[in-house]
Formats: C-alpha cells, sequence, structure tokens
C-alpha cells in the first residue's frame, strides 16, 4: 500500500492537468481570440465609400476630404496657444479643455481635437503645423451631396452604435454605417471591405513588427460605384414644387419598374447629416414632430387612396363581368345606402364606365362594387375575389422594393370586418366607401404609383427599385427584372385607360393638358380627419392624382398625394401635370401654371389644426 | 567498475526523459526570451545562450558524477548536508539579494542558489540516516530525527524569504512515511489541511455544523459490537474546532492582506464576480496571463517563435517559473500533454528503479529524488494553469536558471549513479 500510494499521487496529478489543460485549450479556446488579444493590434486600412450617380450618370453623392486636428498630449510642447487657436478657430478656454479631456482619455495615444477642418483651414494651417509638437493632421473620407434633393432616397450614414456592433461582427467602434436610404440597403456594396493589418505588440503597447509576417493581412476592397434609377432633374423640380406642401410623389417607368422620382415633403438638404453640425441639424430635424422631415412619406404615409382607386374597382367588376363597357347606372347626384344618402359631384345622370372615371361619379362605382358582391352566394366570397384582384396589383402588403423601410398599406380582408361588426354581421352596404376609394383602404404614394404603372401597362408591373447600375452593369435580380402579372384581363384596360385619358379631355383635368402630349389620369379628394383635444375634426381634403404618359406608349407613371390640398385637381393635378412636361419635355411651356404652384404654399392649412382656433375647411382659394 | 559497465547498466529511459525535458525546456526559453536582432544561440550575453552554456555545464556534471566512485555520496552525505546548512546560515551575512529574498550568492559570473545545494545534500543525508542499522522508525525518537533533518533547512530558508523552497523540504516527509512513519502523520496533515481549506471556504460555523452531522452519521451507522471511543473522539473535535478557529485569527490578523487576495482568488471566496475578475486581473495577473496564454494556443498551439503573448512579454517571469505558459502558447494541448506525459513516466520509472534497489540508502536517496521533482513539478505546473496559489518554484529541468538546472541534473544523476550498482548490496 505504501509502495503504490506515490505512484498513485503522480497519475492522480497527471489527470487532473490534463483535465485542466483540456479545458483551457480545447473547450475554452476559440479561434476569434486573435481579436481580444492585446498582443496583436489591427490597423484598418479603409477604401473610399462608393459613389452614387443617377440614372443618366449625374452625380448624386460623392466623397469629400475632411481633416482632423489630432493630438497625443505627450508630445505637445510649450506652444504660442492664441495664435494655434486662432488657426483653429476656436477659443483657448474650449482648446485647454480639449487638451485636458484628451490627456485624461490618454497621453499616449492620439485624441481628436478639432474635427473635420474646412478645406479653408486646413489650407491656412497646413503650413503651420510644423511649429506644434504634438499635434497632426488626419485626413478622412466624408460624404459629398452633389444635390441638395433626395435625402429620404439617398439616406445618410453614421457613426455605428453598441447594437450594431453586437450584430455585425464587421464593424468596429467609430466606423460608419448605412442608416436610411440607399446608404443602408446598399451598405455592402458602396462600403466595400476594409483592408487590415495585424502588428505584434509588447506588453508596454510598443510596435514590434508584423504579426505572422504579415501573411494573414488583407487589402482594403473598393466600394462600389452604383447608379441609382432616379432622374436628379425631376427629383429637384418635383422638390421644388413640394415648397411649403407635405405629402408623397413617386414617378416610375412602367417598362421596368425603375422609380424615377421619389419625393417626400417637407424634406431637408441631405448635406445637413455631414460634418460638425451633423448632431445639431439631426435633432433640429428628429424633433420636428409635426412637420416630420425624416419621415419619407412617399413609402410611409398610409392613407385612403381616394377616387383613383375607382379604376381598379371597375376593372375587378369588369374582370367579374358584372358590368361591361355598356353598362349604366344612375346616379341621382348621389346614391342610396339603405334610406341614407351619399352625394356625388359628378352632376347626376346614367352614368357608364367612361363617363364614371372622367368625371369621378361615386354613383356608378358603388353601383359597379354592389354588383361584384351580388355575383357571389355568399358576401364573404366576394369580399375573398375582390381583395385577390387588388393584392395582385401589389397592394395592403410590403411590393418588395429596394428601400430598407416601407408600410404594407391595407387592403380589408373579410376576416377584418368578422373583427369590426361581428361574424357575416356586414354586407357590402356597409363597405361600400371602399367602392370609392375611402373606407378602410389604405395606400402609400409608391403603391398608388405601382398601381398606376399597372393599369399604363395593361395588366402588369414590374416591382419598383431604385438600384440601376453596380460599376456601370445593368442589375439581373430576377425580382426586378421580371413581369408581375396582375388577376386582371389585359383587355378591360382599355375602357379604363380610355376614361383615365377622358379625365385630361374632357374630365376632371380638363384645364391641365399638356400641349402635345396624351395623358392618362385619374384626380382623387379624400376625406379626411384628425383628432383635436380629443374631438374628431374633420380637415380639409387630401389632393390626390395619379397619371401616365403617353397614353400609348407610357414613359413615366406617377402617383401625387398633397395632405390637405383639396381638388384632386388642385394641388397633386398641377403637380403632376408639370412633372410629367419637364420629364417628358425636358422644359414647362405652361410657365403660369407653374408660377403658381411653385409660389403658393399650404403653410396656412398645415398651421389651422395647431391654432387652437376654430376654422374653416375646404376653402376656395383659387 | 569501469566507464564502459556504467554506460550499458545506466538506466537509459530515465536519462532520454531527462534529455527531452531539458531540449524542450530550453527551446521554449529561446522562444520566451528570443528576440529578432540577436542571432546565434551560442551568445552568451542572452538568456538562451546562458541557458545552453549551463545545459553544457550539467552535461559535464553528469560525466563527473558517474565517474565518481559509488559509496562517494553515502560516505560524505553527512558532510555535505553539514555544508549546505552552514551556506544556508552563511546567507544571513553573505547573502545577494534579488527581487526581496536573500537567496544568492554572488559568484562572479554566476549567483548559486545554497537551498539548491540543501535539496540534494537533505536527501542524502535523510537516506544516509534512514538506512542507518540503527535507525527504528518506528520509535518516536528516530522519527523526531528523521523529521529534524527536514525541517532545519525548511527553518532556514523560511525567513530568506523563499517558502516556495522551504515547502520542498516538506515532500520529503514521503520518504521516511516510504520507510514505515505510522499512517496517522499523513492523516493529520491530510486533515490540518482540509480543515484549512473548509474553514476559509464554508466558516467555522459550518465545520461544526458538518462535524456534529458527521458525528450522528457515526451513531447511527454504528454496529453493535463497535464501541465508540467517546473522549479521544470529543478531544480530536475539540482540536479541530480550536485549530478552525486559529486558522480565522492567522488568516484574518497574521496574514497580511496579499496572501489574503491570493486565497481568495484561489478559493474562489471572493462571491462578487466583478471584483473577482479585478481580483484576477490584478493580484492574480500573472496567473490570469498565463492562463490566458495557454488558452490562446488551442489544441496545436499557434507554433515555434509565433507566440503573440510570450513574444508580447505579457506573462511575467515566463523564462522562469512561467515557462510552461510558452508551452501551451506555442505548442498547444499537444506541447502541455507531451510534457506531463514525460514527467509522469519519469517519475514512474523512477519509483520502479527505486523499488528495485537492494541497496536501502539507494532506495531512500531515490524516493528523496522523486519526492523534490514531483512537488516542484506539482505545485509549478498547478500554478501556472491556474489551480494552485501562486508559490514561485521552478519547473525542474526547464526553468531558466543555472543553478537550479545544475542542481536538479544533479539530484537526479547521483540517483541514476547509485542505481547502476542496484544488484550490490553495499557498496
Amino acid at each position: 500500500m505504501r509502495k503504490i500510494l506515490l505512484s498513485l499521487i503522480i497519475v492522480v496529478i497527471a489527470i487532473t492537468f490534463l483535465g485542466r489543460l483540456s479545458y483551457l485549450q480545447i473547450f475554452s479556446f476559440s479561434a476569434e481570440q486573435v481579436l481580444e488579444d492585446p498582443a496583436i493590434k489591427a490597423i484598418y486600412d479603409y477604401p473610399e465609400r462608393g459613389y452614387i450617380y443617377d440614372r443618366n450618370g449625374q452625380l448624386l453623392v460623392g466623397n469629400d476630404p475632411a481633416y482632423d486636428v489630432m493630438v497625443i498630449p505627450r508630445e505637445v510642447q510649450p506652444l504660442d496657444t492664441l495664435e494655434f487657436c486662432g488657426l483653429l478657430g476656436i477659443d483657448k478656454v474650449k482648446f485647454i479643455e480639449k487638451l485636458r479631456k484628451a490627456r485624461v482619455y490618454s497621453p499616449r495615444l492620439p485624441s481628436v481635437l478639432v474635427p473635420q477642418l474646412s478645406k479653408q483651414d486646413y489650407a491656412m494651417l497646413q503650413e503651420k503645423m510644423r511649429k506644434y509638437k504634438g499635434f497632426y493632421i488626419q485626413k478622412r473620407s466624408l460624404r459629398y451631396y452633389d444635390t441638395s434633393s433626395a435625402a429620404n432616397v439617398l439616406g445618410y450614414i453614421s457613426e455605428v452604435n453598441e447594437s450594431d456592433l453586437a450584430v455585425n461582427k464587421y464593424y468596429v467602434q467609430g466606423e460608419l454605417k448605412g442608416r436610411t436610404g440607399v446608404e443602408r440597403y446598399y451598405e455592402d456594396l458602396l462600403r466595400g471591405r476594409k483592408g487590415v493589418q495585424y502588428i505584434q505588440k509588447d506588453r508596454f503597447n510598443r510596435d514590434i513588427g508584423p504579426y505572422k509576417n504579415g501573411t494573414i493581412d488583407t487589402l482594403p476592397e473598393q466600394g462600389k460605384q452604383i447608379s441609382i434609377t432616379i432622374d436628379k432633374t425631376l427629383q429637384e423640380y418635383g422638390e421644388l414644387l413640394m415648397n411649403g406642401k407635405r405629402g408623397g410623389i413617386v414617378a416610375i417607368e412602367p417598362a421596368t419598374g425603375e422609380i424615377l422620382s421619389m419625393i417626400s415633403g417637407p424634406t431637408y438638404d441631405p448635406s445637413l447629416l455631414v460634418g460638425r453640425e451633423r448632431s445639431k441639424n439631426y435633432t433640429k430635424l428628429y424633433n420636428d414632430t409635426i412637420a416630420n422631415p425624416t419621415w419619407d412619406r412617399s413609402i410611409h404615409a398610409q392613407q385612403p387612396p381616394g377616387s383613383p382607386f375607382k379604376a381598379l374597382n371597375a376593372l375587378v367588376a369588369l374582370q367579374e363581368g358584372v358590368i361591361d363597357e355598356t353598362t349604366k347606372i344612375q346616379c341621382y347626384n348621389g346614391f342610396y345606402v339603405g334610406r341614407k344618402k351619399k352625394g356625388c359631384h359628378c352632376g347626376g345622370g346614367l352614368r357608364d364606365v367612361h363617363t364614371g372615371i372622367y368625371l369621378s361619379c361615386n354613383a356608378f362605382f358603388a353601383g359597379a362594387f354592389k354588383k361584384i358582391f351580388e355575383k357571389f352566394e355568399t358576401t364573404d366570397e366576394g369580399m375573398d375575389v375582390w381583395e385577390k384582384h387588388l393584392r395582385s396589383f401589389g397592394l395592403g402588403d410590403y411590393l418588395g422594393y429596394d428601400l430598407p423601410f416601407g408600410q404594407k398599406g391595407r387592403i380589408p380582408s373579410k376576416e377584418y370586418y368578422d373583427k369590426w361588426y361581428g361574424d357575416n354581421r356586414w354586407s357590402s352596404s356597409y363597405i361600400i366607401s371602399n367602392s370609392i376609394g375611402q373606407g378602410e383602404i389604405l395606400t402609400t404614394p409608391i403603391q398608388l404609383a405601382n398601381m398606376t404603372a399597372a393599369i399604363a401597362n395593361k395588366g402588369y408591373y414590374f416591382t419598383p427599385h431604385i438600384l440601376k447600375k453596380i460599376e456601370g452593369k445593368a442589375i439581373t435580380a430576377p425580382k426586378f427584372t421580371e413581369a408581375k402579372h396582375t388577376t386582371i384581363d389585359p383587355k378591360h384596360f382599355e375602357p379604363i385607360v380610355k376614361g383615365m385619358a377622358e379625365v385630361y379631355t374632357k374630365g376632371t383635368a380638363r384645364r391641365l393638358q399638356i400641349p402635345g402630349i396624351e395623358v392618362a389620369g385619374k384626380t382623387g379628394t379624400v376625406e379626411n380627419f384628425t383628432k383635436i383635444n380629443g374631438v374628431r375634426t374633420q380637415l380639409t381634403d387630401h389632393s390626390v392624382f395619379v397619371a401616365f404618359a403617353p397614353v400609348n406608349n407610357p414613359k413615366i407613371a406617377m402617383a401625387v398625394y398633397i395632405e390637405n390640398g383639396y381638388y384632386g385637381s388642385r394641388y397633386a393635378g398641377h403637380i403632376a401635370s408639370l412633372m410629367l412636361e419637364k420629364y417628358l419635355k425636358g422644359e414647362i411651356t405652361r410657365t403660369d401654371l407653374e408660377k403658381r404652384i411653385l409660389e403658393r404654399t399650404l403653410e396656412a392649412e398645415y398651421a389651422k389644426p395647431h391654432s387652437g382656433e376654430k376654422f374653416k375647411i375646404n376653402e376656395r382659394v383659387w | 567498475m569501469s566507464g564502459r559497465s556504467i554506460l550499458k547498466r545506466i538506466d537509459w529511459l530515465s536519462v532520454l526523459i531527462y534529455l527531452a525535458l531539458v531540449l524542450i525546456g530550453w527551446i521554449n526559453i529561446y522562444s520566451s526570451t528570443f528576440i529578432d536582432e540577436q542571432s546565434s544561440i551560442f551568445d552568451i550575453g542572452t538568456r538562451y545562450g546562458k541557458q545552453l552554456f549551463f545545459i553544457g555545464v550539467s552535461l559535464v556534471s553528469i560525466v563527473i558524477i558517474l565517474a565518481l566512485e559509488v559509496n562517494f555520496y553515502e560516505r560524505f552525505s553527512s558532510l555535505f548536508y553539514l555544508l549546505s546548512m552552514v551556506s544556508l546560515l552563511g546567507l544571513f551575512v553573505f547573502g545577494k539579494t534579488i527581487a526581496g529574498a536573500t537567496s544568492w550568492y554572488d559568484l562572479g559570473f554566476f549567483n548559486l542558489q545554497p537551498s539548491e545545494l540543501a535539496k540534494v545534500a537533505t536527501a542524502l543525508a535523510l537516506a544516509k540516516y534512514l538506512s542507518d542499522i540503527q535507525t527504528d522508525i518506528k520509535r518516536r525518537k528516530d522519527q523526531f530525527f528523521a523529521l529534524l533533518i527536514i525541517l532545519v533547512p525548511a527553518i532556514l530558508i523560511i525567513p530568506q524569504p523563499d517558502p516556495g523552497s522551504a515547502l520542498v523540504f516538506f515532500a520529503m516527509i514521503f520518504v521516511i512515511f516510504r520507510e514505515g512513519l505510522p499512517l496517522y502523520y499523513l492523516v493529520i496533515i491530510l486533515s490540518l489541511i482540509l480543515v484549512f481549506v473548509t474553514t476559509l471556504m464554508f466558516g467555522t460555523v459550518w465545520l461544526i455544523i458538518g462535524l456534529v452531522l458527521m458525528i450522528i452519521l457515526l451513531y447511527t451507522l454504528k454496529r453493535k459490537s463497535l464501541k465508540i471511543p467517546v473522549i479521544p473522539l470529543s478531544l480530536i473535535s475539540v482540536a479541530i474546532i480550536l485549530f478552525s478557529l486559529s486558522v480565522n485569527f492567522v488568516f484574518n490578523n497574521v496574514f497580511e492582506q496579499r496572501h489574503r487576495d491570493r486565497f481568495s482568488l484561489w478559493l474562489r471566496l471572493e462571491k462578487d464576480p466583478k471584483k473577482l475578475e479585478q481580483i484576477r486581473r490584478s493580484i492574480g495577473y500573472n496567473t490570469y496571463q498565463s492562463e490566458k496564454a495557454i488558452e490562446s494556443g488551442g489544441f496545436f498551439g499557434k507554433g515555434f517563435l509565433e507566440g503573440t503573448r510570450t513574444k508580447g512579454d505579457f506573462v511575467p517571469e515566463q523564462d522562469t517559473d512561467y515557462i510552461f505558459s510558452t508551452v501551451g502558447e506555442e505548442w498547444g494541448f499537444l506541447g502541455t500533454a507531451t510534457v506531463i506525459i514525460l514527467f509522469t513516466v519519469l517519475f514512474l520509472r523512477l519509483i520502479s528503479l527505486a523499488e528495485r534497489q537492494k541497496n536501502a540508502f539507494a532506495r531512500m536517496y531515490g524516493y528523496g529524488v522523486i519526492s523534490i521533482l514531483l512537488i516542484h513539478y506539482f505545485i509549478n505546473i498547478g500554478m501556472v494553469i491556474g489551480i494552485l496559489p501562486t508559490i514561485g518554484i521552478p519547473l525542474p529541468f526547464f526553468s531558466y536558471g543555472g543553478s537550479g538546472l545544475l542542481f536538479f541534473t544533479i539530484l537526479l544523476f547521483i540517483f541514476l549513479r547509485l542505481d547502476t550498482n542496484r544488484l550490490k548490496e553495499s557498496f
């Protein structure tokens, strides 16, 4: 027993040691430790972020060098503080405070003393920099915008935060990342890939040469240059017209689904979110919760579509065979739901699908809507069919465009009404408002524009998208290049398109004709309400307009939605007409029309609900 | 005996493992002290060059040891012991202080550590005393003298201060135990360690509760025939409680904060994880860095001269006490396991060599050698991989240090020389 005890102890020790070592070296070991290793420092080489061009090759976003004044506190020697502060453009107290903070952070490591000098300041400072030991200038690259428009489309970039770092291991503290718009959606393309150089350090944090002789170092990969589908000229012109108005405009090329412009009003100059004033400006924009300039109305604002929706209801009725081109419905300056009369502005009389559309007759579409439901035994069946047709236009769901955010809109389903009224305790007359685009339907401007493009194409659309080319090569993603077909037979589009063309020739938009171009369109005037101190209050109607042109070979389809702009033919119709002309002709022939829109703003209208006083709505201003 | 027959009879397995350990040790010293600019491995100005020189010296000493008459060691063991005790005493007057410990004589070209010499001498003297025909280890008086041989050098070394080296001498109790020291000595020592640790971890109150529960268990499980010795049992219990209380007193009033911190760290006494992490990074800095270095090696290691933490000098004392962390970082689990297995095979081999000795002196000296090597290996690697508290003693054959390597070599090869004569009962 005494003889084997020591041997036993030796074996137990060996097992204990091997157990502990396998715990450390096999179970606790992880390959990512290289980055936690205090002995290895990674030095990053950042590639330039990719440029963004418009569809015609015009620069939208580039890069601008910026110059940070850096300081290594330990190396600072006595200096002429007053002169140096003068060069830097900061006062002495601030300078001393910043220097103190830098020293607290680390006497050995560089800190930013003054960020992002302008080129002029840099030029001045550069020559005299030698005099100031411990200070140096570090160049970096900032976004530069060659336009003051399209802030909502382009988006902005900012420093990564803690949660970004947790989600994506690529980023390290201090790096920039796209936050909204194209900058966010195409972050990976634009950013490129940073190069890494690993340096071996000793415990005093001194460099002692490259790690593994640089064999695992990587070179930076340049950011890609991309072209987007936006037409810079049209975008800028549209934003000019939107001055003082709230709402969204989306224009699409029907043959491709390319988004020609996407405007949200009010907006802001994208340059505001770059450089030294960035955070101040951002806070200001973000805190404007009334006008909401950072909220992209073109993809977020869900509103009832109003009368343009009548075109879709007519298509559904035609497809289901409950009406044809000759079907006539009597309008009694309105129509009856039970014993209750709902009004109509068309003037009354017998209406068919053409006159119904160009005169925007409520009674005709209410009748057609009812006929759709009467075709089926139960309301549920009718509802399913109606919903299915509308959804085939990309309504009621995300469209699938390549922008980071968006809203679904709403196409109500039978479940929706079952919940609202109780199972089967409703019928088509309960939901008759949907026939004229009011009621429970909600759409975003981009959905309206896409719907218009589908009508222009007579039955199909391409998913709207914003990316056109990567490094000069056109995109090929089938998601964007393959047509999506609606459930409506192309032949049924003929009478609708004809009716929409007549809107311009004989109907609600006859004063908005563009000389030499045949346009199809549809006005919309949407009742809307808000709550003021808890009281449901009606506001001035929203002005809506959808249009495409030329009728026989559509180059552009668009939707304009102007909040509280009253009649569809007023603000929305005018803006649509001007933008169509600008895009198709490249110039404006009706300068009086243009002048009117540029001069008029709706600020007074928007101020009404906030005034605290009683106010009139739907005033006739012009 | 001719030189040829010595080479024939020497235990080549032990010699080969010795050479392997020295070689692996030197490679790791080279790696942890290597700087790009220096080139020649023979450069005596570098640590690895110096160590290479001492490897040469050790090889020469092996030749001398093997050439000397085999009974030389037994005959002069008392004299060696006396001389080494004098040299330990001499330190109080002529000693050179390095890193706070007065443990060295300055011999100009190198520093001699007499405690290393004392290890060899004590092992020899203990073997000599126990193998004496007049010594009977069952006798109290002889037990006392045997323990005294171990305790004198330990007591002389503690005030240097060098508690690590002092601890090494206590390991030689194994030799006495092997030769018949009653079992209860070992039981007492183990119980004291157990009570010490339990008191620190759970406190005296829980210790008493545990004790009471154990006594109740004893009474309920006892057979009728068994008579429980009530008086000794209660005496032992009182002794345990008194010891436990004194542990509390010593820990809180005699120990300094740094000692307390070492134990808090080792036994994880600090329950607040944030504070524990802080202690790990400050007091436990060495162990923390060495654990991290070993961990970062993974299974295959980073490769020779590729250890980033080694190169960056993150682990303090890496070429001496913490040399094993270099093995861990650069050679991975493969390397560390190889070293552990080499040591284990060497120890088991030495035990079998000791057991085959006909001569009692040779056997007991063999056990002395094993005890000394084993305690170094156990405490050193246990500390480096973070399962034992920080006690600074070198890893035999591995750690940088000329006098250490030389005396470990002498210690081992005296035994291998004795082993060549194993067939003779007396020399």
